[in-house]
């Protein structure tokens, strides 16, 4: 089956009759003569609950940048919904086509209420005229919380978000990606500066989110790794290492050596 | 919260307390300020002086240029350098009309020169001056030029995504640039001495009290407006994206926004209310040339804004009418300190009053720990002295 598709990386047992939802295909950057992306290729399918792990400076948030339109790649294609270019298109056009980013570092508007931040990401015209006569409806208000519940923030609604904990504004982030209700979920490094019971409910989240969406995860932490129960992608220098359970790729010789070896 | 639903009427009552003293403030003085100047003698105690009047008016129209700083300023973080450019155009544009309102009243009584062209062996009316003798063309033109320069500086800069510092260095650029071309005789506008020597406006004399009167009110009713715009505006969601933008510039793009078309818009709209601020000025003081554009007037604004409090748009109105007060008195009292003065105010303001007066009597119940936070920074200054 999956030779009578395009020249794709070859996954075990993977079950190709889908068109990938997110697929790179030697996928080059360089800044200042640093590679910081070399030949990237992998795909996610649709539906797919994807980890990218890969040491500091292996290219993980350059992908991100290359994805979402902040940075244009010196050579490679990377295609949404098998036929979509995203190498044409700026950081709007492809949030409104349906990708969504989280930041390493949670990024809320701080001068703005917890429902504030979802009515800004909900999903809807984005054009400067229709936000100058925008009233929320009433579905839109039971999505907005239909979220808050989600995210567990239905007290704190109008609480400014700046005054949030720091899981809180990571949950608040993920609010507002799922809001924007888009097709493909990028998170990066959501457990970052978490506690362990905030980390275990984050992994929670991001699996039930999986339910409905396609999700790609970057990810150092390990053992929020594991928790996910996905398939893995270790980056290395700019390109891809090794690919598929977790436990595979922890018994990957390369892999111990470049990332794991310690 | 009342921020959740609803436009058009609801924002007007959400409008904070110093909004609705300010309009009340302006209410009062539309009617009290005529009142005093016309119904008592001159020599009466009550009664308003004429020159006062034109004080005043001059200082409504500096709170409108303020508040138009704040629009974007404050709320979507575009720090323009350059607003009194905008605010000069649309003086020069009801200063063309002024001129072809004097007719042939002029020194050479030519009926269509102005007496600037007669000086300069000019023959005939420069293409750009026609239609200035119609007043509505005059009042298009005091929102398009500034609108339009604004359009297309800011489609530029903004498309190119130049933030921060290097958008408040190239609107001075721009500003310096008006006020170079403007001094030029050949460009057509007055050179050096700009337009001056008005005698009506729609056919009032601009000497009669009544027409003081009148022009004051005009810029107490242009204030009133320009506050309920840029109120209308920031508590529609598209004011909430602004502030999103401010905060979080990418945050906003990754979610979909334009960010260079919600600026666009508010940039324009500031320009052209500054262009009306200017328009409502020139008649009251007199005269428009080439200084209006000197940038050290434009920084002067951002200075009413920063001590009024930035993001409030009342505290924009009220830090101009301070400011201007305080150098209305001083430039007569002790002229030399004026800008010592205002060199000090403003340094004091930003580490003493982030949040400028506003801030300090915004929130009454906590004004007290706002003074104690003064305390606190002032005993950190000196950290000699034990609080």
């Amino acid at each position: 089956m999956s030779e009578i598709q395009r020249a794709r990386p070859k996954v075990d047992g993977g079950d190709t009759k889908f068109e990938p939802i997110l697929y790179l295909d030697g996928v080059s950057v360089a800044f200042d003569g640093f590679k910081a992306l070399n030949e990237l290729s992998f795909y996610v399918e649709p539906g797919e609950l994807r980890a990218i792990i890969g040491p500091n400076g292996a290219g993980k948030t350059t992908m991100m940048d290359v994805i979402t339109g902040k940075t244009q790649p010196d050579s490679g294609t990377v295609l949404f919904r098998g036929d979509v270019d995203l190498t044409k298109m700026d950081e709007a056009a492809i949030a409104t086509l349906g990708i969504g980013r989280k930041f390493q570092k949670p990024t809320v508007f701080e001068n703005h209420t917890v429902f504030e931040n979802l009515e800004l990401a909900l999903a809807g015209d984005r054009s400067a005229r229709a936000s100058l006569f925008f009233r929320l409806k009433d579905d839109q208000l039971r999505r907005i919380d239909s979220v808050l519940e989600t995210i567990a923030l239905t007290n704190l609604q109008d609480t400014l978000a700046g005054a949030l904990s720091h899981g809180q504004k990571q949950w608040l982030e993920i609010g507002m990606l799922l809001i924007q209700d888009p097709e493909l979920l990028l998170v990066d490094e959501p457990a970052a500066g978490m506690t362990d019971v905030e980390t275990e409910q984050t992994a929670e989240l991001l699996k039930e989110i999986s339910v409905n969406h396609s999700l790609v995860v970057v990810e150092h932490d390990m053992e929020f790794v594991r928790a996910l129960e996905s398939k893995v992608t270790v980056l290395h220098e700019g390109s891809v290492l090794a690919e598929g359970a977790l436990d595979t790729v922890q018994q990957d010789e390369r892999v111990i050596e470049v990332y794991l070896g310690r | 919260m009342s921020s959740h639903r609803g436009f058009i009427l609801p924002y007007l009552t959400s409008a904070p307390l110093g909004g609705r003293i300010l309009l009340g403030v302006l209410a009062l003085l539309a009617v009290l300020v005529p009142f005093l100047n016309l119904a008592f003698p001159p020599e009466s105690a009550l009664h308003v002086p004429t020159y006062v009047v034109a004080l005043v008016g001059k200082y409504l129209c500096f709170a409108l240029l303020a508040i138009s700083v704040d629009l974007i300023w404050g709320y979507c973080g575009i720090l323009s350098l350059g607003h009194g450019a905008f605010f000069s155009l649309g003086g020069y544009a009801m200063g063309m009309y002024l001129m072809r309102q004097i007719g042939d009243r002029g020194v050479y009584k030519d009926p269509i020169l102005p007496d600037f062209m007669v000086f300069l062996n000019w023959k005939e009316l420069p293409w750009y001056w026609y239609g200035f003798d119609s007043f509505p063309f005059a009042m298009l033109m005091v929102l398009l030029a500034p609108g339009l320069l604004a359009l297309v500086f800011g489609f530029f800069a903004f498309r190119s995504r130049v933030t921060g510092v290097y958008l408040s260095i190239i609107t001075q650029a721009m500003t310096f640039a008006l006020l170079l071309a403007f001094f030029r005789n050949d460009m057509g506008f007055g050179g050096n001495n700009g337009l001056t020597d008005f005698k009506d406006i729609l056919g009032f004399n601009l000497q009669s009290d009544a027409t003081r009167i009148g022009l004051f009110v005009a810029s107490a009713l242009a204030l009133a407006g320009g506050y309920l715009l840029s109120l209308f505006i920031v508590k529609s969601k598209l004011g909430r994206v602004l502030v999103a933008i401010r905060d979080a510039e990418s945050r906003a793009r990754f979610l979909g926004y334009r960010v260079e078309h919600y600026k666009l818009f508010v940039f324009t709209v500031s320009a052209m209310m500054a262009g009306v601020a200017g328009a409502l000025y020139v008649p009251q003081v007199g005269i428009i040339n080439p200084s209006e554009f000197s940038p050290a007037n434009s920084i002067e604004i951002v200075v009413w804004v920063a001590l009024g409090g930035r993001g409030t748009l009342h505290g924009a109105a009220l830090g101009a009418v301070l400011v201007n007060f305080a150098k209305t008195y001083l430039t007569g009292a002790a002229p030399e300190f004026w800008l010592y003065f205002l060199g000090a105010l403003f340094i004091l303001v930003t580490i003493l009053l982030p949040k400028g007066i506003a801030g300090l009597l915004g929130n009454a119940p906590d004004s007290w720990t706002a003074f104690s936070k003064i305390g606190a920074r002032l005993s950190s200054l000196f950290p000699g002295r034990a609080p």
